[in-house]
């Protein structure tokens, strides 16, 4: 399902401003980071695609619906959206409930919502803390039960909000993982992030907002070669991205292997 | 007379005469489980850290960083109860003895999660920050000036009229770390302080916090998974896994060591990407392999 974000403007009711004529579209199966300084409108920006906030002015069209139109119920449907905050998601005295609830509450019969939930719970690991409470498990793992709960959902368009926010090395992996999995599957996802080093290694499109404008959009390496742009947001690139601008190679590399096949293409024509 | 207000003048300096000397933080076999869980949260810990150390706590989800942060700045055992065996003392005070109302004014605590640290009992940034040293009695004037100062240090300047409340979640952690930094607590807890801080205002934190360190102002100890910035600006790294002190030293010795792997903590780009290359013979076996930038650079260079 695609998006089109068309010269949207949102101001707060304490007439804060918080994004100013932001235009966007995001094709059926796309996967686009949104980057930038804290205060630069992501989440406010995000907020639009199910209707969590309308437009000031402009226009946010998801598939053939205008938000303007729709209830933030109805985009439930065609928007899943992963907070940045899981204690701000989380209601249910089971993480089973917690995930039960969302395919319940899309009307999924009783016999198909059980299937998507253990199966979801598979996915990201949580199948043998079913039982327990949400509160009852550690911060990372909640993240996961917000995860959960959304993606049992089953929706065209999957937000995450900050997905990586404190947790661990696996943790990242395991974020990093689903994400190239909904991609697999042709989900339009679209993630907001301060993890560059995530970022590069999972995403294909690079969106990066300053002070509520679109200041880049464009292919990911294409927009981590310009670090001086970039720094107009508080953003640096990632770390292989920064060492090879350093070493002076041309391409930005995004993992560890296309570094390391850079610095010995080097070293060949150096000798 | 006495409020218990540490002023920001000349007691200082005599304070910190006392503290060089000696270990500011020590653990002693400390033991922790939580009420209601029969395993141990913290294992054994021994831990000792000196005046002005800048001290990183890495590990996996459940390690048991954020129980190690709790025990240092007395919420356990007197808000968390449960059962703590060995001996805690932070700046001169055993944990145990002292109220949570008096080792407040020598740990300040950072938390997780900023919205559990905004008072939400007031009405701009500005004031909100000045919250805890109103409650001491600090004078108008001084009030004035380190709110200041602490908002300059964290650059949330352009955010002192605005609602604590209606912040985005980064601008939210900004202020819950100022409003523990106004304080100028001795010892200064922070449980990863820049999860939600875009990347240069999180190494900008960092390194505000490594020169309060080095100035001699606090003792630092921060649980961090940011490791690029733990690799630049910590002066030690200590590693935990399933309760237990796991490895302990410089930087560059524990975040290269590769049992940290197995234990959930990652490694920088700049280690990964000097394993493989000495891998393959694109990096000296002899030389360390990097943590940082300017090491990477350097062996690749």
């Amino acid at each position: 399902m695609d998006i089109e974000i068309a010269s949207l403007s949102f101001t707060y009711p304490s007439s804060l401003t918080a994004l100013r004529k932001v235009s966007l579209s995001i094709g059926t199966g796309e996967a686009v980071a949104i980057i930038g300084q804290n205060g630069a409108g992501k989440t406010t920006l995000v907020k639009h695609l199910n209707a969590l906030l309308k437009p000031t002015h402009g226009q946010v069209r998801v598939g053939s619906w205008d938000t303007r139109e729709r209830s933030v119920a109805q985009l439930a449907a065609r928007v899943g959206y992963v907070f940045q905050n899981p204690d701000d998601q989380l209601f249910q005295r089971t993480v089973r409930a917690e995930v039960m609830f969302g395919p319940r509450n899309l009307g999924w019969a009783k016999n198909r919502a059980a299937v998507q939930v253990e199966t979801t719970l598979k996915e990201v690991g949580l199948l043998e803390q079913a039982g327990r409470h949400p509160y009852d498990l550690s911060p990372g793992d909640r993240r996961l039960v917000a995860l959960a709960a959304v993606l049992a959902m089953d929706t065209p368009v999957i937000v995450l909000d900050e997905p990586t926010t404190g947790l661990d090395y696996a943790g990242v992996e395991k974020i990093g993982r689903i994400v190239d999995d909904l991609r697999a599957k042709g989900r339009t996802l679209i993630a907001i992030t301060h993890d560059m080093d995530f970022c590069a290694e999972h995403f294909e499109r690079v969106v990066v907002l300053a002070e509520g404008r679109l200041l880049l959009d464009g292919p990911i390496r294409a927009v981590f070669a310009q670090a001086d742009v970039l720094a107009q947001s508080d953003v640096d690139p990632p770390q292989l991205a920064r060492l090879a601008s350093r070493l002076g190679l041309e391409t930005v590399p995004l993992t560890v292997e296309e570094f390391i096949a850079e610095v010995g293409q080097a070293g060949k024509t150096e000798l | 007379m006495d409020s218990g207000y540490r002023g920001g003048g000349n007691d200082r300096v005599e304070d910190l005469a006392d503290l060089v000397t000696t270990n500011v933080i020590t653990l002693e076999h400390v033991t922790y489980s939580y009420p209601a869980s029969s395993e141990p949260a913290l294992r054994d810990v021994s831990l000792a850290i000196p005046a002005g150390q800048f001290c990183a706590i890495v590990g996996a989800n459940g390690a048991g960083k954020s129980t190690l942060a709790y025990t240092l700045s007395g919420f356990i055992p007197h808000f968390y109860r449960g059962s703590l065996a060995g001996r805690v003392t932070v700046a001169g005070r055993q944990t145990t003895a002292a109220p949570l109302s008096e080792l407040v004014l020598s740990a300040g605590m950072v938390f997780q999660n900023p919205f559990n640290q905004i008072s939400g009992t007031k009405f701009t940034v500005r004031e909100e920050i000045a919250f805890g040293l109103e409650n001491l009695g600090a004078p108008r004037e001084e009030i004035r000036g380190r709110v200041a100062a602490a908002m300059a240090l964290v650059g949330i300047e352009a955010l002192a009229e605005r609602s604590p409340l209606a912040l985005s979640g980064g601008e939210m952690q900004r202020v819950a770390i100022a409003s523990v930094l106004v304080m100028k607590p001795p010892v200064l807890i922070l449980d990863e302080p820049t999860s939600q801080l875009d990347p240069i205002g999180s190494r900008e934190v960092f390194e505000a916090i490594r020169a309060l360190a080095a100035g001699g102002e606090m003792t630092v100890v921060m649980i961090e998974h940011k490791l690029e910035w733990v690799a630049q600006f910590a002066e030690r790294v200590v590693a935990l896994a399933g309760g237990k002190v796991i490895a302990d030293g410089k930087p560059a010795e524990v975040l290269t060591d590769e049992r940290l792997m197995l234990h959930g903590v990652g490694q920088t780009r700049y280690t990964l990407a000097a394993r493989r290359a000495r891998e393959i013979g694109l990096w000296p076996a002899e030389r360390k392999l990097a943590v940082t930038l300017e090491e990477a650079v350097m062996g690749f260079g």
